[in-house]
């Protein structure tokens, strides 16, 4: 996994159960290993899936292994939080929201997707028991982290508006100042009630189970989703949706 | 004079001429004869008894008609009959001269006899005159002495009278220590008198000595009044005598309510010595009181209540209808007894004996109606009182089923889990459930028919509204019923959240199936038996508050059961998952040797099935299964068939066209249905088993995926798939659900594959048989 921002120098690579932070030199083609940490415990544990925390300077990392979901720092590799049986099965993928520090979303092999806020990691925040399978993966859009979209293996992709967690729970606020009209005014008082998590759409396009799911860095109203079939499809945000949420 | 001569004309003949109708004739004749029967008989001269007779007209008929012997007969006939007639008359002629005779004879006997009374009534008259004479004469002889004789009586009353008015004083006296009323109404009655005759100075020294003495009386009654504890007899007296010798009223009964107040307060002070004092500090358990409630209430009702009756009445005959400064002093201590009464009741802890209870609120309702009526403000309060205690005592009983029912639970699950002896069988589920669904109903049952004691008969509070209506619906029905039901589906639903994900100890599954059985009974028959039940004791009111139908309850149990049994599908789905899923992880799918025998896994797999299989079977019923086709244990994977040689297709498509294996595989997947994994399980034993089924081997299918497999290990996935196939089919409601999972499995296992070379059918076959 690359560094979300900076200047593209270190790369986190978890292997069974071992955390690997490798530090590119500039001109070289080598990798130099900068520190790792090691996950302690019986059995043979295994990170199934990691993901760097696009806040706090990028120095913080969550990993998943079984049912538990672990935060690291990377300045000094130790543990910092641990969410413990986060999901009845395994935890298949986490993402985190690009707006709002705290906030995590995983998913698993129990069909649910689940909210997290890494200060109170005893309760989720929001659970979403869309599917009807193991939900492989979980995605907040870059800029608009109301949009989530989890990829299932009962074939199908869903698109939901969890606006309640969002990072703009009202709709979009306007400073007072920029607006000349009392007609516009008006139109913002009217949005101000929170709106309500839903299900935007649901995409059935897939005939097999889909594991990879992927919003474009170009534009932030398409994504792709790819399925074991071989198929892959790109789909759009409705149009209502989204002149909704930009205005 | 020719009369009836045949009567009848002279067909019928002479032949006796019917001899009773002769009499009749002629009297008839002289009576005259009817209207009807003069219009009725046309004028004919030859009917001898008609009155148109004409002896020519009838002889000559006679003799032309009628041979000589009829005539010689009919003539000695007519002779006969006017003999008969003369006789009769000279009968009647004697008799009526006998009349007549007798009649002058009598007459005339009178006539002396009226003149002899004449004589007698003079000489009566006569007499009468001389004796009112005489009576006159001794009345005026007797007037003098008579009249002199009543003037001496008056005299002797009013010497008597006077004596006795001297005497008041000295009797006042004597009495005023031991007899105050005697003296009281001696006084009384001399008092007018003396007070009429105030200006003669004798009768003034009377008065103002029996004043004084009664005064003095009046002084010590005072003091005796405010300083004695009386009882309440001694009270009214003592009041009473007041009244009489004109002390202010009010001031009296000011008196009379202080002293009366001290005396109720010290009753009720009595009673609340029974109450054990309540912990300052809070503890959570006070010591059980001395006596039942019973006798609690038996004491406060006699004592407290039955003086306070007393007083107030008393009260009333003394001071009249004038209730102004009773009522606010009754009220006060009633709410005072009412408060001490509640708290007792707060401490009858636990569910004792809810008949004592209801008989002790009957006294205490029955005992407050003498009460009541002076105090109508007070009904409300006691109303409430009772209603809140029957309120409360509901509430215990609702709690109370709730910890049986939970007891309950935990007896059934030690029964499941105990570990059995070798050779016995542990109890089966039925029996388990059947225990529980019995004991709970029992349960509520008594439950009902003891709070029915509230509304019994010939309890007297049963005919408040409040009882009658309110109570039946809202804290009966409502409170106790529905809302256990509520709860009972509440708890049941509980096992499917929360535990299995925080990590504690699930549910074991077949608690799980219990309990889905049980809230499905429920809905089916049971609510609806117990809600009958409950309105049959308890009959609702028609204008009462909303009740919760039964389908409500229905609805929240139904929901209840399809949570568990998809919970459990949940469950027993994960076990087997996660032993399939082991078993594909920790194997080498590279290096493996070629595959002789069944994976033992495969085997466990099968076993727990066919166990899962007979727990449900216990409990549910069988459910419908798609008719499968004939030869469904033995159909060939036509994927591989494509894979291996794309010349050879299923019979369905054209030969002729080379076609892609994946294209292949997506047409056949159109039509296919897609299956959907996690998808609500219905009430059978085959839907569960499905559902089951479809979640370990979609465990199956996504752990192939992730593994890359050698060429024998793709031959052991397809021998572990046939295996499955040929056991499994049986259990699921569509075996082609099974087939399309099986061969989804084997298609991405061969994707997954290295070198995919599949084993011969038979060669399969074979393995699957011997293992």
């Amino acid at each position: 996994m690359w560094e979300p921002m900076g200047d593209g120098k270190k790369i986190i690579s978890l292997a069974d159960n071992n955390i690997l932070l490798w530090d590119l030199q500039e001109s070289s083609t080598k990798a130099v290993l900068s520190s790792s940490a090691a996950l302690e415990g019986k059995g043979q544990l295994k990170f199934t899936s990691g993901r760097w925390s696009p806040h706090h300077n990028c120095t913080q990392i969550a990993t998943a292994n079984d049912t538990t979901v672990r935060g690291w720092d990377t300045r000094s590799m130790r543990q910092i939080y641990c969410i413990e049986n986060a999901h009845g099965q395994l935890v298949r993928d986490l993402d985190f929201n690009p707006n709002k520090q705290y906030y995590l979303a995983s998913c698993g092999d129990d069909c649910k997707v689940k909210f997290w806020d890494t200060r109170n990691v005893t309760e989720p925040v929001k659970t979403l028991e869309e599917h009807s399978h193991w939900v492989w993966n979980v995605r907040y859009n870059h800029s608009h982290d109301q949009l989530i979209l989890t990829g299932s293996s009962d074939s199908r992709v869903i698109l939901s508006n969890m606006v309640s967690i969002s990072s703009e729970p009202f709709g979009h606020m306007v400073d007072d100042d920029e607006l000349s009209d009392p007609e516009d005014q008006h139109q913002e008082e009217k949005i101000k009630e929170p709106l309500q998590d839903s299900v935007i759409a649901t995409y059935e396009e897939h005939e097999d189970s889909v594991y990879a799911v992927e919003w474009s860095s170009a534009d932030p109203w398409l994504f792709a989703s790819l399925s074991y079939d071989g198929r892959l499809v790109i789909n759009r945000v409705p149009r209502a949706l989204k002149y909704h949420i930009l205005l | 004079a020719g009369s009836g001569a045949g009567g009848s004309p002279e067909a019928s003949g002479g032949t006796g001429g019917t001899g009773w109708r002769r009499p009749h004739g002629p009297l008839q004749r002289y009576y005259g004869p009817s209207a009807a029967e003069a219009a009725e008989v046309a004028p004919d001269p030859t009917d001898i008894n008609g009155p148109h007779f004409d002896p020519e007209v009838f002889m000559n008929k006679v003799r032309s008609e009628c041979p000589l012997g009829q005539l010689l007969a009919r003539e000695a006939a007519l002779g006969r009959e006017i003999r008969a007639l003369d006789s009769d008359m000279q009968t009647l002629l004697y008799e009526n001269y006998n009349k007549f005779i007798s009649a002058t004879d009598t007459i005339r006997k009178m006539k002396v006899d009226f003149r002899h009374m004449e004589a007698e009534m003079d000489d009566l008259a006569a007499n009468m005159a001389a004796i009112s004479a005489s009576s006159a004469r001794v009345s005026a002889a007797l007037q003098d002495r008579h009249r002199r004789g009543a003037q001496l009586a008056g005299v002797q009353a009013l010497l008597r009278k006077l004596q006795a008015l001297l005497e008041v004083p000295g009797r006042l006296r004597r009495w005023a220590g031991t007899e105050p009323a005697w003296a009281l109404r001696c006084y009384g009655r001399a008092r007018a008198v003396l007070r009429h005759y105030r200006h003669l100075p004798s009768f003034r020294a009377i008065e103002d000595e029996s004043h004084a003495i009664m005064a003095d009386l009046a002084q010590r009654l005072r003091t005796r009044l405010r300083e004695e504890k009386l009882d309440p007899k001694e009270l009214t007296e003592c009041v009473e005598m007041l009244l009489q010798l004109e002390e202010p009223p009010e001031e009296l009964s000011e008196e009379f309510l202080s002293q009366a107040g001290t005396r109720l307060e010290a009753e009720l002070a009595a009673l609340e010595t029974e109450l054990p004092v309540p912990d300052p500090s809070g503890a959570a358990t006070t010591p059980p009181p001395a006596s039942d409630i019973l006798d609690f209430v038996d004491r406060g009702s006699s004592a407290f209540v039955g003086t306070l009756c007393q007083l107030a009445g008393s009260y009333r005959s003394l001071f009249g209808e004038d209730t102004g400064r009773l009522e606010p002093f009754a009220a006060a201590l009633a709410t005072r007894y009412f408060a001490l009464l509640e708290r007792r009741l707060a401490l009858e802890r636990g569910l004792g004996d809810t008949s004592l209870l209801v008989r002790a609120l009957d006294r205490f309702h029955r005992r407050l109606r003498a009460l009541l009526e002076l105090l109508p403000a007070g009904a409300t309060a006691a109303a409430e009182l009772v209603a809140r205690a029957a309120r409360e005592r509901v509430d215990r009983y609702l709690r109370a089923l709730q910890t049986f029912f939970l007891g309950c639970l935990g007896d059934v699950r030690q029964a499941l889990a105990a570990p059995r002896p070798p050779g016995k069988e542990g109890p089966g589920l039925p029996d388990l459930l059947a225990t529980l669904s019995a004991s709970v109903l029992g349960q509520l049952k008594a439950v009902l028919a003891y709070v029915q004691l509230f509304t019994a008969r010939d309890v007297a509070f049963a005919s408040l509204p409040y009882f009658k209506g309110e109570f039946c619906v809202t804290a009966v029905r409502e409170g106790l019923v529905v809302a256990f039901v509520r709860w009972l589906c509440r708890t049941a639903r509980g096992f499917t959240d929360g535990p299995a994900e925080k990590g504690a100890p699930a549910a074991p599954p077949a608690l799980l199936l219990l309990l889905a059985r049980l809230c499905l009974d429920y809905e089916n028959s049971t609510i609806s038996y117990i809600l009958t039940l409950t309105d049959e004791q308890f009959p609702p009111q028609d204008s009462g508050p909303p009740v919760t139908p039964g389908p409500a309850l229905c609805a929240e149990a139904r929901a209840a059961a399809q949570r568990l049994l998809d919970h459990y599908v949940q469950v027993q789905g994960a076990a087997v998952a996660q032993m399939l899923r082991k078993s594909v992880e920790t194997r080498d799918w590279l290096g493996t040797v070629e595959p002789r025998n069944v994976r033992a896994v495969m085997k466990r797999v099968v076993e727990d099935i066919t166990a899962i299989d007979v727990q449900v079977g216990q409990l549910f019923e069988e459910g419908v299964r798609r008719a499968q086709s004939s030869d469904s244990s033995r159909r060939a994977f036509s994927v591989y068939s494509s894979s291996r040689a794309p010349g050879r297709y299923a019979p369905s498509y054209t030969p002729s066209a080379p076609m892609d294996t994946h294209l292949l595989s997506n047409i056949q997947k159109l039509f296919s249905e897609r299956i959907d994994i996690f998808s609500p399980v219905e009430f059978n034993k085959v839907s569960v088993l499905t559902g089951i089924i479809k979640i370990s081997l979609k465990t199956l299918l996504e752990c192939v995926r992730l593994r890359t497999l050698g060429r024998f290990g793709l031959q052991q996935v397809q021998v572990d798939g046939h295996y499955l196939q040929l056991y499994l089919w049986r259990f699921a409601s569509d075996e082609r659900v099974v087939q399309g999972l099986l061969d989804e499995v084997a298609a991405s296992a061969a994707h997954r594959c290295l070198d995919p070379v599949p084993m011969e059918h038979s060669v399969v076959e074979l393995i699957c048989e011997r293992g």
